[in-house]
């Protein structure tokens, strides 16, 4: 019988623990224990048999750790298919007759992911491939995740899985008492996931007995559609008199278990401490429980690592800001590669309430793909928001998505065949949720009908990819009112009948309606709130718009989702009373005594906010050159000896630099010439490969672009070619390397030479929390640099020699 | 056996914190205090910790150099002479868990004066779960703990992580995994050894 069709009548009896039973017949601490599948194949022999008499269904063949990391691949294939062949002897020699399957155990690598860990994503799923391609080469039923404390890993390894084989496979995690991972993510977020991908069930399993993961467990089955499995520790571990004891015991575990099975529980097992009596007991006990039937929850959510977001009756916001479309500021950042701009616009977005980032950093002249991928990484490194992955490119869209760590909104699928060609079987394979727009090989239909129609193909035609109408948001678009006063009707009555009759969510890019009028923000308001009244679910939008987010609290309040109208009140205090600028510069003149200039004490004291809107507005009446030489820069000087001469300290010059960052980022933002020019001169830094810690790296940094320099910023764990490469393209006469770890130097060491033998007028500098003076000249190094100030200090004689 | 605890946290020790800034003696700044407030407030807000540690006990024989607990061993010729009362030892891995890891990353990108107000509170939040574990050691059994010691330090290999992670099996007991360069993820974790000798020698 197939496993698939077993479980839709059927409860499930998994197996025990084998670790533990394991270390009672001698298995040494710190020994691996499928080692023994070598070494004591009839011991592991015995304990799948007296699993499947006990009554488990599914045995876990002895592979968790089974994997690259640990084994060469040769002993690998011999682990793995010894211990197939043993669970499998084990099968033909027990004497129950109930169906009994196999599963290919595979438990986490044992690393961390980047950038919390050294572990590249794809080197994951490559190490996890390795895993499951011999299992299947030998022959199992299933493939069993289990114990993932990460659901970024957990990702890797199911898509492992499904690049792999076709086998049913089942996806549990290793829940902690607050009911979530140690990387944040909750059974919402997992399930929302997993399902996306197409696990065949999702569950918990390990760290608590069944007591105390019982919370988490019923909210698996409240929101999941596929099976959910459940395998706890026989509780926690106790040491008795020199022996160690679990503290639940077989009676009390199946007792709990029966309980989660009655609440919709479909398969279910022990972990540690748990042996086969504690198998026997669970499945005497549920032998008579009719299972619960496992309903479709026909829910549309997304999800990042830690939240999932739900489209319900609750308006979605979508924050638009990171799209380079008509933002010259913007595409300057992403020619600079100048990320953490880029970042910033997600996080005053996210800051402003919205629910979902929509990430869209397609120009022209970049290399989309790579950029794309950099800044989800980067994104879902800051925001915990789930993001709206926005390109045309077909390329592009796949590489985010295997990245994205989640189910993400895909933006965006429309009626040409050969869209919906190359963005199905995406959504099938990653999970998430598509906007799709109703146009196709004809244009943009002029009737909601037309509109209509076409999200009826597009239902009917993801149905045949296996994608569930569910994952699908429909975008009638808005066009612009001033050229045709009949498109906004028909925008929404085509969204009207998509919502209520056809039962799909919506969403619409608002904006657009008012293009080539005067007060946009009036026009867009109205639509806005005209387009939830007639269903929209989602808006595309600029957070920053106070009229915008006027329209979605008053309306979240008035259709009764707002409790009290308490979000509403909230809302209204965050509201900036009107201050003019000359106030705040009062404020700021009124708290010094000296003559020193407004700005400039604000640099000083650290003030990012005053310091903004004093260049701001000193702007209009300033040429920025002589704010910048008698305000900022001699500002900093002041924080910069402070610092030297120990009157300051390192969060004092930090404040300071932010500060005059800002200042600086007003002036480009104001200024219309490019203003790359006026830079120093090139200074590549980075943290070298191996490290993966880089906030002294990026102190130097920030102080390096205050004063000027053309700071190219590798990033953390960077290997010396790519550091060289980039040193060769800018022809850049300094370099900055950071390293943290003894174990790193000697990659500092090689990127040194490296340098050295292909562009031997370039200069070194280097810092960091192991490195002296001597150690660095020892290496290789030009400087020594024990601080940022430092660097600076030297970067600029080393330019002024030049 | 490798057991397995979890603490609740102890109230932050702010002068602590001031010196993981590197900030020492006496200053009159406000806004130095203002933005560890804020960043305490934060963390509070945003993060879970988890402080858990994993430890075990081990049988300890000193040979010439060489330090042998069961199943691993380390060379230090300092502690060699340090350890030689002790008959046992404790080895233990702690962790304050990977949300302090998301803050020093959010703000190394967006606010570095922040991320190394951050950096200070888990390096503080870090040694303060220790202390309070070998507090509960000194006052839950019959054996005096002495001072703890880390790889990494003074004439101790740092490449004992290897071992240490491997018999105290951190990933599955905590949640800590070791890098290639044996720096830890989450990076607000110590690993440690803790000679124990009986009570009154």
């Amino acid at each position: 019988m197939n496993i698939r069709d077993f479980i839709k009548e059927n409860i499930l009896f998994l197996d025990g623990g084998m670790g533990t039973l394991l270390q009672e017949r001698g298995l040494a601490p710190g020994q691996y224990p499928e080692s023994w599948n070598i070494t004591h194949p009839d011991i592991i022999k015995d304990i799948h048999k007296s699993y499947f008499e006990a009554g488990s269904n599914v045995i876990s063949t002895n592979t968790f750790g089974a994997n690259l990391l640990k084994f060469t691949k040769i002993e690998l294939e011999e682990i793995i298919s010894s211990a197939i062949k043993i669970a499998k002897e084990a099968r033909e020699e027990s004497k129950t007759s109930h169906p009994k399957f196999i599963a290919l155990d595979i438990g986490p690598c044992g690393k961390l992911l980047k950038p919390y860990g050294d572990m590249d994503f794809e080197d994951a799923v490559k190490l996890f491939s390795e895993t499951v391609k011999i299992g299947v080469k030998y022959g199992v039923d299933i493939v069993f995740l289990e114990t993932f404390s990460d659901s970024y890993e957990t990702k890797a390894a199911l898509l492992a899985v499904k690049e792999s084989c076709d086998l049913p496979v089942f996806v549990s995690n290793a829940y902690g008492e607050d009911g979530k991972l140690m990387t944040g993510a909750s059974p919402e977020v997992m399930i929302a996931m997993l399902e996306g991908m197409g696990a065949d069930a999702v569950g918990a399993n390990c760290s608590l007995g069944p007591d105390k993961l019982f919370d988490t467990v019923k909210r698996m089955v409240e929101c999941s559609s596929v099976p959910v499995l459940v395998k706890p520790n026989a509780g926690l571990p106790k040491s008795v008199g020199g022996k160690s004891v679990y503290d639940i015991s077989p009676e009390e575990f199946s007792l709990v278990m029966k309980d989660m099975v009655l609440s919709g529980v479909r398969i279910a097992g022990g972990c540690c401490g748990t042996t086969p009596e504690y198998i026997s007991s669970l499945s005497k006990s549920l032998a008579d429980v009719v299972p619960m039937e496992i309903r479709n929850k026909n829910t549309t959510v997304v999800s990042s690592y830690a939240n999932t977001v739900v489209f319900d009756k609750k308006p979605v916001l979508i924050g638009e800001r990171i799209n380079p479309t008509g933002k010259k500021r913007f595409k300057q950042a992403l020619i600079e590669k100048d990320i953490s701009y880029i970042l910033n616009e997600g996080i005053s977005q996210e800051e402003k309430g919205v629910d979902i980032l929509d990430v869209n950093v397609g120009i022209p002249d970049i290399n989309e793909e790579e950029m794309l991928n950099c800044v989800i990484k980067e994104l879902q490194a800051v925001s915990a928001l789930p993001l709206q992955i926005d390109t045309s490119s077909y390329t592009a869209m796949e590489k985010a998505l295997r990245c994205y760590n989640g189910k993400a909104l895909i933006n965006s699928v429309n009626g040409k065949e050969e869209s919906m060609n190359a963005i199905f079987p995406l959504v099938k394979k990653y999970g998430g949720v598509v906007i799709a727009l109703t146009l196709d090989e004809n244009g943009i239909p002029e009737t909601a009908k037309g509109r209509i129609e076409i999200a009826k193909r597009i239902i009917e035609t993801a149905k045949n990819y296996g994608i569930s109408k569910n994952d699908i948001v429909f975008d009638t678009l808005t066009m612009t009112v001033s050229a045709n006063s009949n498109s906004p009707k028909v925008t929404l009555d085509a969204l009207k009948y998509i919502k209520d009759v056809l039962g799909c969510h919506t969403s619409l890019g608002v904006s657009n309606v008012s293009f080539g009028l005067p007060n946009r923000d009036v026009i867009n308001s109205t639509f806005f709130a005209m387009a939830l009244e007639n269903g929209l679910s989602a808006a595309i939008m600029n957070p920053h718009s106070e009229d915008m987010m006027k329209v979605y609290h008053s309306y979240k309040a008035l259709r009764g989702l707002d409790e009290n109208c308490g979000e509403y009140i909230d809302f209204i205090s965050t509201l900036p009373e009107k201050t003019t600028v000359t106030d705040v510069k009062n404020e700021v003149q009124n708290k010094i005594d000296s003559n020193i200039s407004p700005l400039k004490f604000a640099i000083v004291k650290g003030i990012k906010d005053d310091a903004y809107r004093l260049t701001s507005e000193l702007l209009d009446s300033c040429v920025p050159l002589d704010l910048v030489n008698c305000d900022i820069i001699p500002a900093l000087d002041i924080v910069g000896r402070g610092y030297e001469n120990k009157t300051m300290y390192l969060p004092q010059l930090l404040m300071s630099a932010e500060a005059a960052k800002a200042s600086f980022e007003c002036i480009k933002s104001k200024i219309k010439s490019d203003n790359s020019s006026s830079k120093k001169c090139p200074f590549v830094i980075a943290t070298v490969q191996g490290d993966i810690h880089d906030i002294g790296k990026n102190i130097v940094k920030l102080l390096l672009e205050n004063y000027g320099f053309d700071v190219h910023d590798l990033g953390k764990d960077v290997a010396p070619e790519a550091i060289l490469e980039e040193v060769i393209r800018l022809d850049a006469p300094l370099v900055g390397l950071s390293a943290l770890m003894t174990t790193t130097v000697p990659a500092m060491e090689e990127t040194i030479k490296l340098i050295k033998t292909k562009s031997p007028k370039t200069l070194v500098v280097v810092g960091g929390a192991v490195l002296t003076e001597e150690y660095a000249k020892n290496i290789g190094a030009d400087k020594y640099a024990k601080d940022a100030m430092e660097t600076v200090r030297f970067a600029e004689k080393v330019f002024n020699n030049k | 056996m490798v057991y397995i605890k979890q603490y609740p946290s102890r109230p932050y020790n702010k002068r602590e914190i001031l010196r993981y800034m590197g900030v020492s003696g006496d200053y009159n700044d406000p806004s130095i205090n203002d933005l560890m407030d804020e960043c305490i407030n934060i963390f509070e807000k945003e993060t879970v910790v988890s402080n858990k540690i994993c430890f075990s006990e081990f049988d300890l024989i000193i040979k010439g150099k060489q330090i042998l607990l069961g199943e691993i061993f380390f060379e230090s010729e300092k502690y060699a002479k340090k350890l030689a009362e002790c008959e046992k030892a404790i080895v233990f891995a702690a962790t304050v868990g990977i949300g302090i890891d998301r803050l020093i990353e959010k703000y190394s990108r967006i606010s570095p004066a922040k991320a190394l107000a951050f950096q200070a509170i888990g390096s503080e939040r870090i040694e303060s779960l220790c202390d309070t574990f070998c507090d509960d050691l000194k006052n839950n059994s019959s054996f005096k703990p002495l001072q703890r010691f880390s790889p990494g330090y003074s004439d101790i290999s740092i490449g004992f992580q290897k071992q240490i992670f491997r018999i105290l099996n951190c990933e599955k007991n905590i949640g800590l995994t070791l890098c290639d360069s044996m720096l830890m993820s989450p990076s607000k974790s110590v690993t440690a050894i803790v000679g124990i000798k009986k009570k009154g020698k």
